[in-house]
């Protein structure tokens, strides 16, 4: 008999006002028992609904079933049929969207905790497996060089791996895994397990070059020359966005990427790390996507008393993941919706001191299909603060479209790709957010795994 | 890992070093920069190439003025920087300039070099001026004297050279009928307006190099973002060379002292670490 409560397991989680303080991760993940009585939720559908709402197919009633069996081993490797990186999307994927929107107990009732068992799968993995071994792959002859090491990247380059491709990950920071090492903090995706899953990639035979900026220390023209068959690029979303209004020059203002970039990549918030993050008292977030959410909520954990997430819309429009809101409320960010800011304002060192904002309202639905934000006129209120970080999204990163020709983009600057991640250029791939604009790591992971799927049919023998 | 290959300390506070970074060296033109790291904790800082062997060495000049460029300095021959990527930033243009005005301040000299160097080997006539404080500071004499077709030393307290600043020197080439197409100018902020300053009165075209605090400075971080004709511009992609004209230095220098309380800690601290007073070795 399937377990018929209308709720849930809660997530054990770190209390809001201890967690606040500190960058170790928020969710602790189930008990075996909690996943053992979550998984007898799932009354194995036949038509399966959740996994039409899964963007890499993953076989969930299986995984589930193999779970209430304790083979949680099982259960790993029936993920990994379809997804690379469990670990990691248990912990960062929009499920409630995804496979959880979708869930037949969610129509009376929550829906069955797929993300959780996901993530309770792959870390009993790793605690109990040894390094992945994958025995002998038959070289399949085919020499791919994968460009970035994000999600898009590293799902791609495993799933090349795996069909015996020759793969060498091409990586410009100092250090691989993309958005999930510079941009999703640690202490929602811990950096240990985006560690894990390189090596991973490293014990199936994938080579990753470091410091290697493709389209100046090495173009992909040379990449051709070097022998590569194939190439896939996946080097994100890029550049950030302003707003365009005054004020954005100021010191104290920067963009979501920079800030946690010096959080997340650099570490500033260890003593350890020479490179400095603004610690700030009160600070303006703009912008209700999960960079704006994770922007704040790591304010909050470098001291600030009060921290504002600052968005035009309300709050059922907030791309951010339903969790994520919900974390961030509980460890005390203060959410002004439906607000919009006009101006940054500061002082005569050049230092922000305030943002002038305006209240908003909802009118007719616009392009995106949600309601457009409207001002209400005489509205104007002015938020203190000593930090402003802007999460509006981001622009595409020129270089590789600079010096690759015939690789078109967009007129947003997006490289053009198939359904199938094929570029105008022969033999170039592509996918992720250099493709499609800022998106989530899931879709990136889908990408990249259709793009390699292509690669090894194009070069199948 | 990238081994220093060499190091020679060419004044008190500047330091030469040659990196191992064979992919770098066959690729950087004059104008780039490579981010580097010094160790596993480092901050990644841009650093402008002063010259390459186009086979494996890559030489950086760096001046020790906060807690990294200290560390930096106090490595060895022999020693291996934790990171080490580029060439980054667009090369600068030369193409088709016949008579330029080369300007470098302090150790922006350094980055001037291989600027001058280019234009000298595309047999343009080069005019350097060469701006430091004093005579102790000087750097790249020798160097620059093989180069140009005029080299001026210009000095603050007159010790060494002219005594005076670059844009008198500036000024006394263009008013004795010198036609230059342009002017280069890479140093301090504060040098570089000034000079953009006093080419506009003569129309004369002024690149400058831009020096902002960067992060990733592949393109990520915004970090970098300046002003230019009132747009925002990343230096690490859409630069490092800017129409001087254009630029807003004021906004520029402000968004240079940033961390400049982080860095003053940053830098006691690693100099207490390295029991090293004001960068200096004791």
């Amino acid at each position: 008999m399937p377990n018929m409560s209308l709720k849930k397991n809660d997530m054990p989680s770190q209390k809001p006002d201890v967690r606040n303080k500190n960058f170790s991760e928020v969710a602790l993940g189930y008990s075996e028992e909690q996943a053992l009585d979550e998984a007898s939720r799932c009354l194995n559908c036949k038509n399966k609904p959740c996994v039409s709402g899964c963007p890499v197919g993953i076989d969930i009633p299986s995984f589930i079933e193999l779970m209430k069996a304790k083979d949680y081993i099982g259960a790993h490797k029936k993920i990994t049929e379809a997804s690379s990186l469990p670990a990691v999307c248990g912990r960062v994927c929009p499920q409630e969207s995804q496979c959880e929107g979708k869930c037949v107990r969610g129509i009376k009732g929550e829906s069955v905790a797929i993300g959780r068992l996901e993530r309770f799968a792959a870390d009993f993995y790793s605690a109990n497996c040894e390094e992945k071994t994958t025995g002998k792959i038959t070289p399949c002859g085919i020499k791919a060089a994968v460009v970035g090491s994000g999600p898009a990247g590293l799902t791609c380059a495993g799933e090349l791996a795996k069909n015996g491709c020759e793969v060498t990950v091409f990586e410009a920071l100092h250090k691989p895994g993309g958005v999930l090492v510079y941009g999703i903090p640690e202490f929602r995706l811990p950096k240990a397990v985006v560690a894990r899953e390189v090596e991973g990639l490293k014990s199936m035979g994938v080579e990753i070059v470091t410091n290697a900026v493709i389209g100046r220390t090495i173009t992909v023209d040379e990449l051709f020359e070097q022998g590569y068959n194939a190439i896939f690029i996946g080097s994100g979303a890029g550049l950030p966005n302003f707003m365009k209004i005054p004020g954005e020059s100021l010191k104290g203002v920067y963009s979501a990427n920079e800030y946690l970039t010096r959080i997340n990549l650099m570490k500033a918030y260890e003593n350890e790390s020479d490179t400095p993050a603004k610690r700030a008292k009160n600070v303006a977030v703009v912008g209700g996507g999960n960079v704006a959410m994770d922007a704040a909520r790591c304010a909050k954990r470098l001291g600030a008393e009060n921290v504002y997430i600052v968005y035009r819309r309300s709050e059922t429009e907030m791309p951010a993941r339903t969790e994520e809101v919900h974390h961030a409320k509980e460890e005390g960010i203060i959410f002004k919706t439906l607000c919009n800011p006009t101006e940054i304002i500061g002082d005569e060192s050049k230092t922000v001191t305030q943002l002038k904002c305006f209240e908003m309202t909802l009118g007719e639905p616009d392009d995106s299909g949600r309601r457009r934000p409207v001002v209400k006129p005489e509205s104007e209120f002015i938020l203190d603060c000593d930090a402003v970080i802007m999460a509006i999204g981001t622009s595409p990163n020129p270089l590789i479209k600079d010096t690759t020709e015939g690789l078109d983009t967009n007129r947003w600057g997006c490289i053009v790709a198939d359904d199938n991640g094929k570029t105008t250029r022969e033999n170039v791939y592509a996918g992720g957010d250099a493709v499609t604009g800022a998106a989530t790591v899931i879709l990136a992971m889908g990408a990249g795994k259709t793009a390699a799927q292509a690669i090894l049919k194009k070069f199948e023998k | 890992m990238y081994k220093i290959a060499y190091k020679k300390m060419l004044n008190p506070t500047v330091g030469l070093m040659k990196i191992e970074a064979p992919l770098i060296a066959k690729k950087a033109l004059p104008g780039q920069f490579i981010i580097l790291r010094t160790d596993e904790n480092g901050e990644r800082i841009p650093l402008t190439v002063a010259e390459t062997d186009k086979k494996s060495l890559v030489t950086i000049i760096f001046q020790l003025v906060g807690a990294t460029t200290i560390k930096l300095g106090a490595m060895n021959e022999g020693d291996y920087l934790s990171d080490f990527a580029g060439p980054l930033g667009r090369p600068s243009k030369l193409e088709g300039l016949k008579n330029v005005a080369v300007i470098g301040g302090g150790v922006g000299s350094a980055i001037a070099y291989p600027v001058a160097k280019g234009l000298h080997e595309n047999g343009a006539k080069v005019h350097i001026i060469a701006g430091f404080r004093s005579r102790d500071l000087v750097i790249l004499e020798e160097e620059f004297a093989a180069i140009s077709d005029e080299f001026l030393i210009m000095t603050d307290d007159g010790s060494y050279g002219q005594k005076g600043l670059v844009t008198d020197a500036l000024k006394a080439i263009i008013e004795r009928g010198e036609n230059l197409d342009e002017v280069i100018a890479i140093g301090p902020l504060v040098m570089m307006k000034f000079v953009a300053k006093l080419a506009k009165e003569y129309n004369i075209k002024t690149t400058v190099s831009m020096n902002p605090i960067m992060v990733d400075g592949t393109g990520m971080c915004g970090c970098c973002r300046i002003t230019v004709g009132g747009k925002t511009k990343f230096a690490c992609v859409d630069g490092p060379d800017f129409d001087g004209f254009e630029v807003d230095f004021d906004e520029a220098m402000s968004r240079l002292s940033e961390y400049k309380v982080f860095e003053g800690n940053a830098k006691d601290h690693v100099c207490n670490l390295l029991n090293m007073k004001n960068g200096t070795v004791n």
